[in-house]
C-alpha cells in the first residue's frame, strides 16, 4: 500500500536531488536534466493528491507539466546549442559577463 | 471735506509717480526732463497738501481730513485698511516735508549736474519723498510702519548712491542694519499694542488709550518698546552710530533725509502716539533723558570733528535731542515746533556746506577751508543766518523752539516712578550745556570755512556759486529766520502751540497735570536769558579760539590730551561696538558658516548622505556577482526562510 505519505517523501526527495543539481553542477545539459527532475517530482506530488482525494485535476495538471516541460527542453536545449556555438562551452562559471 | 479728502491719495502719490517715471525712463531722457519732473512731483504734492489742508487750517487746527484707500489685511480681528489721516500734526509734517523737500531738489538739479546717476539719484529722491508722506499720512501703524522702511530704503539707496566706493556702500549699509535693530522694538511694540487693544489704528488706539484698556504697566512696554524704534530711526544713544557714516552719501541728500525729514521720524512717532505717552511717565522720563544725554554727548563730539558734513551730523543727532526732550516732556507740539525750525536751518546748513563742498570740488576738511566768505558771499550769509538761528540767537527760528523746550523741561517735573524729581534738572543741565556746545561747535565751523586765511594751495579753484543753489540757500535762510515767529510764546504768539493743540492737548494736558507746573512769565524769560548767555558764550570762545588767538586750540588740545583724544574719536563708541557687538556677531556667523553649514549640512547632511549610499552601492554590488547559480541559492534560501516561518512561526499546517 502506497500511502499519500510516501509519494511526497519521494517526491521532496527528488525534488532536492533536482534542486541541488540546479544548484551545483555546472553543465548547463546537466542543470536542464535537473530541472527536469524537479517538474517530475512536482508531478509526482500531483499524482499522489490526485490519487488520495480521488479526483482528476492533478492528472490533468501533471500532463500539462509534462507539455510544458516538453515544450521548455526544447527551447533550453536550443539555447544550450547556441551558448556552445557562441562561447565554445556549456560551464555556467564561465558566464557571468552581467555583474556589477 | 470729501473733495479734500479724496485729494490726501494723490498728494501720496505724485512723488511715487515722478520716481517711478525718472527710475524706468530717466536714463533716456536729458536732465533737464528729469529735474523737472523730480521738482515738479515734489512741487504738486506741496500744493495738494495746501489745498487739502484748508479747512484745517480754517477751523484752526480742529478738522481732520481721512481717506480710506483700501482694505489691506483683514484676518481673523486684524483689519489693516491702508487710509491717510490729515489734521493739525501730519498737516506740519506734510508741508516741512515736501517744502523743504522742494527746496532740497531745486538745489539738487544745480548739485548733481552732470552726475552720472542723475535720473536714479531724483528717482530715490521722488520715492523717499513718497515714503515719508506715507508715513506722516498713515492713520494705522501698519501704513506708518510702511512708510518708515521705505525711508530707511531710500535712506539705504541714497547713502551708498555712490556704490562704486565700497566706503560709501558700508555706510549705507551700516545705517540699514542699525535700523533694523530698532525697527524689531518698533515691530515688538506694535505687536503688543494689538494684543492689548485689537486694533492698530491710530484713532481706535486713542480710544483704546482713553477707555482704560490699556494700562500703564503695557503702556509703558508698548512705549518703551516704540522709543526703541524711534532711537534708531531718529539717531538717539544707542543706535545714533548710523548717521555720522550715513554722510558719506551727497550732501542734498544728508540735508533731506538725515536732517530735515527721515531721523525726525521718531519724534512725530511719539507725538502721533501722544496718548499712550501719556499714559507712561516712566517711559517719558526715560525718553527726556536720553535725548538730553544724546543732546549733550553729540554736541561734545560735535566740537572736535573736522569734516564739515560730520560736525553737522552730530549737530543733527543733538538737535533731536531736543526735540526727544520735548515730546518726552508731553510738550508735543514743542518738540514738533523744533521739529519744523531744525528743519529750516538745518538743511539750509547741510545746503551750505554742500555749495562749500560744491566749490572747492569735493574738499570736505574744514581746516583746509577758510577765508571762503569773499569767494562765496551768499552761501557765507545764509549759512551765518542759519548758524545764528542754530545757536539760539533772538530772534531767529532756534532760538524760539529750542528755548521754549528748555524753559518747559525747566519747570517740569517728572513723576516717574524710578525718578521723582532729578530727571527735569538734569535734563535741563544738560540741554543747556548743549546750547553752549552748540554755538561753539557751529561758529568754529564758520570762522574756520568762511573766515581767518584760505588754507587750501593758491593755484586752487573755487568754482562761482550757481544761481538756483544759491536761491535754494535764500529761501531756508528767510526760513531759518522767521519760521519761528509762529510759536514765539516768549512774545505771547502762541499760533503754533495752539494749532497742534487739538492733537497734542489732551495728552499734554494729561501729563502736565500730573506735575505742578510753574507757568510763570518771568521764569520763562529766565530761561530765555541763559538761552542766550548760553549762545554767547560759545560764541565768544569760538572767536577767541579759531580767531582771537590762533594756536590755542592746539594748546587746549594738548593740555586735555586724553579728553580730547576721547572726543575727536567719538568716545571710541565705534570700536567699542565693533568689540562688544559686531566682532561675537560675525563670530557667530563664522560658527554657523563654518560649523553648522559648511561642515554640519554640506559634509555631514549632503555629502554624507550621498556618501553613505555610494557605500550601500559598493557593498550591494558584489551580490550581483553574474553567476545564475548563486542567484537560484538566494532564491531557494529566501523561500526556505518563508516556508520555514509559515510553518514555524505563523503555524500553517
Amino acid at each position: 500500500m502506497i500511502t499519500l505519505q510516501d509519494t511526497l517523501l519521494l517526491s521532496g526527495f527528488l525534488f532536492f536531488i533536482g534542486l541541488a543539481g540546479v544548484l551545483v553542477r555546472r553543465n548547463v545539459l546537466v542543470i536542464l536534466m535537473s530541472v527536469e527532475l524537479m517538474l517530475n517530482a512536482a508531478n509526482l506530488a500531483l499524482l499522489g493528491f490526485s490519487r488520495n482525494l480521488a479526483e482528476g485535476t492533478g492528472q490533468v495538471l501533471a500532463i500539462f507539466v509534462m507539455t510544458v516541460a516538453a515544450a521548455e527542453a526544447a527551447v533550453g536545449l536550443g539555447l544550450v546549442l547556441a551558448m556552445f556555438r557562441h562561447r565554445g562551452t556549456v560551464d555556467v562559471d564561465r558566464m557571468r559577463g552581467l555583474q556589477g | 471735506m470729501s473733495e479734500q479728502s479724496s485729494l490726501l491719495l494723490w498728494l501720496v502719490l505724485l512723488p511715487l509717480l515722478g520716481a517711478i517715471f525718472n527710475g524706468l525712463v530717466g536714463r533716456r531722457l536729458s536732465s533737464r526732463w528729469i529735474g523737472f519732473v523730480g521738482c515738479a512731483s515734489v512741487f504738486g504734492s506741496f500744493l495738494l497738501g495746501l489745498v487739502a489742508g484748508r479747512p484745517v487750517f480754517a477751523s484752526g487746527g480742529e478738522e481732520t481730513a481721512l481717506q480710506t484707500v483700501y482694505s489691506w489685511i483683514s484676518a481673523g480681528g486684524l483689519n489693516v485698511e491702508v487710509g491717510f489721516r490729515l489734521d493739525a500734526l501730519s498737516l506740519v509734517m506734510v508741508l516741512v516735508v515736501s517744502g523743504v523737500g522742494l527746496v532740497i531738489h531745486l538745489y539738487s538739479i544745480g548739485y548733481m549736474h552732470g552726475d552720472e546717476g542723475y535720473g536714479r539719484y531724483f528717482a530715490y529722491l521722488n520715492l523717499f519723498v513718497f515714503a515719508m508722506l506715507t508715513l506722516v499720512l498713515a492713520d494705522s501703524l501698519p501704513v506708518l510702519f510702511v512708510g518708515w522702511e521705505g525711508v530707511g530704503l531710500c535712506s539705504y539707496l541714497l547713502i551708498g548712491f555712490w556704490f562704486e566706493d565700497p566706503q560709501k556702500a558700508a555706510a549705507g549699509k551700516k545705517a540699514f542694519i542699525v535700523n533694523r535693530i530698532g525697527d524689531l522694538g518698533f515691530l515688538l511694540g506694535m505687536y503688543l499694542l494689538y494684543s492689548l487693544s485689537g486694533t492698530l489704528h491710530i484713532e481706535s488706539l486713542r480710544q483704546a488709550a482713553s477707555s482704560g484698556a490699556i494700562g500703564p504697566a503695557a503702556a509703558t512696554a508698548a512705549c518703551l518698546l516704540l522709543f526703541v524704534g524711534a532711537t534708531g530711526k531718529s539717531a538717539q544713544i544707542p543706535l545714533y552710530v548710523w548717521l555720522p557714516d550715513a554722510m558719506a552719501g551727497p550732501t542734498p541728500v544728508s540735508a533731506l533725509i538725515h536732517a530735515a525729514t527721515m531721523v525726525t521720524a521718531g519724534v512725530y512717532m511719539i507725538a502721533r502716539l501722544n496718548f499712550l505717552f501719556a499714559l507712561s511717565p516712566d517711559a517719558s522720563a526715560l525718553v527726556v533723558l536720553v535725548g538730553a544725554f544724546t543732546a549733550f554727548y553729540a554736541a561734545t563730539i560735535g566740537l572736535a570733528q573736522n569734516d564739515i558734513k560730520k560736525v553737522l551730523a552730530y549737530s543733527t543727532i543733538s538737535q533731536l535731542g531736543y526735540m526727544f526732550v520735548g515730546v518726552g516732556s508731553g510738550y508735543f507740539a514743542c518738540g514738533i515746533f523744533h521739529l519744523m525750525t531744525h528743519a529750516f536751518f538745518k538743511a539750509c546748513l547741510f545746503l551750505g556746506a554742500g555749495a562749500v563742498i560744491h566749490a572747492l570740488e569735493g574738499e570736505q576738511d574744514i581746516r583746509r577751508m577758510g577765508d571762503l566768505r569773499r569767494r562765496l558771499p551768499r552761501t557765507y550769509a545764509t549759512f551765518l543766518l542759519a548758524t545764528l538761528a542754530i545757536a539760539g540767537f533772538p530772534p531767529l527760528a532756534g532760538f524760539f523752539s529750542k528755548d521754549e523746550i528748555l524753559w518747559k523741561v525747566l519747570s517740569s517735573d517728572s513723576q516717574a516712578l524710578w525718578a521723582a524729581s532729578w530727571v527735569h534738572p538734569l535734563a535741563y543741565a544738560l540741554t543747556l550745556a548743549g546750547a553752549a556746545l552748540t554755538s561753539f561747535y557751529m561758529f568754529r565751523l564758520v570762522f574756520l570755512v568762511f573766515h581767518g586765511q584760505f588754507r587750501l594751495p593758491a593755484e586752487k579753484h573755487v568754482h562761482p556759486e550757481t544761481p538756483i543753489m544759491t536761491w535754494s540757500l535764500m529761501v531756508l535762510a528767510a526760513l531759518s529766520v522767521v519760521g519761528g515767529w509762529g510759536g514765539a510764546s516768549l512774545l505771547g504768539v502762541h499760533a503754533f502751540e495752539e494749532f497742534l493743540w487739538p492733537v497734542v492737548g489732551e495728552a499734554t494736558e494729561k501729563m502736565a497735570a500730573l506735575r505742578p507746573f510753574a507757568h510763570s512769565h518771568s521764569a520763562e524769560w529766565l530761561a530765555a536769558g541763559a538761552g542766550v548767555l548760553a549762545a554767547l558764550a560759545g560764541w565768544l570762545l569760538a572767536w577767541r579760539f579759531y580767531l582771537g588767538r590762533p594756536g590755542l586750540p592746539e594748546r587746549v588740545a594738548r593740555a586735555t590730551g586724553g579728553l580730547y583724544r576721547l572726543v575727536l574719536n567719538k568716545y571710541y563708541l565705534d570700536e567699542i561696538y565693533d568689540f562688544l557687538v559686531i566682532r561675537p556677531l560675525s563670530a557667530l556667523a563664522r560658527f554657523f558658516w563654518k560649523v553648522i553649514d559648511v561642515f554640519c549640512i554640506d559634509q555631514i547632511g549632503v555629502n554624507g548622505s550621498a556618501r553613505a549610499l555610494g557605500w550601500l552601492g559598493q557593498v550591494g554590488r558584489r551580490l550581483q556577482c553574474g553567476d545564475g547559480q548563486v542567484y537560484a541559492f538566494w532564491l531557494v534560501l529566501g523561500g526556505g526562510i518563508v516556508i520555514i516561518y509559515l510553518v514555524v512561526v505563523a503555524g500553517w499546517f
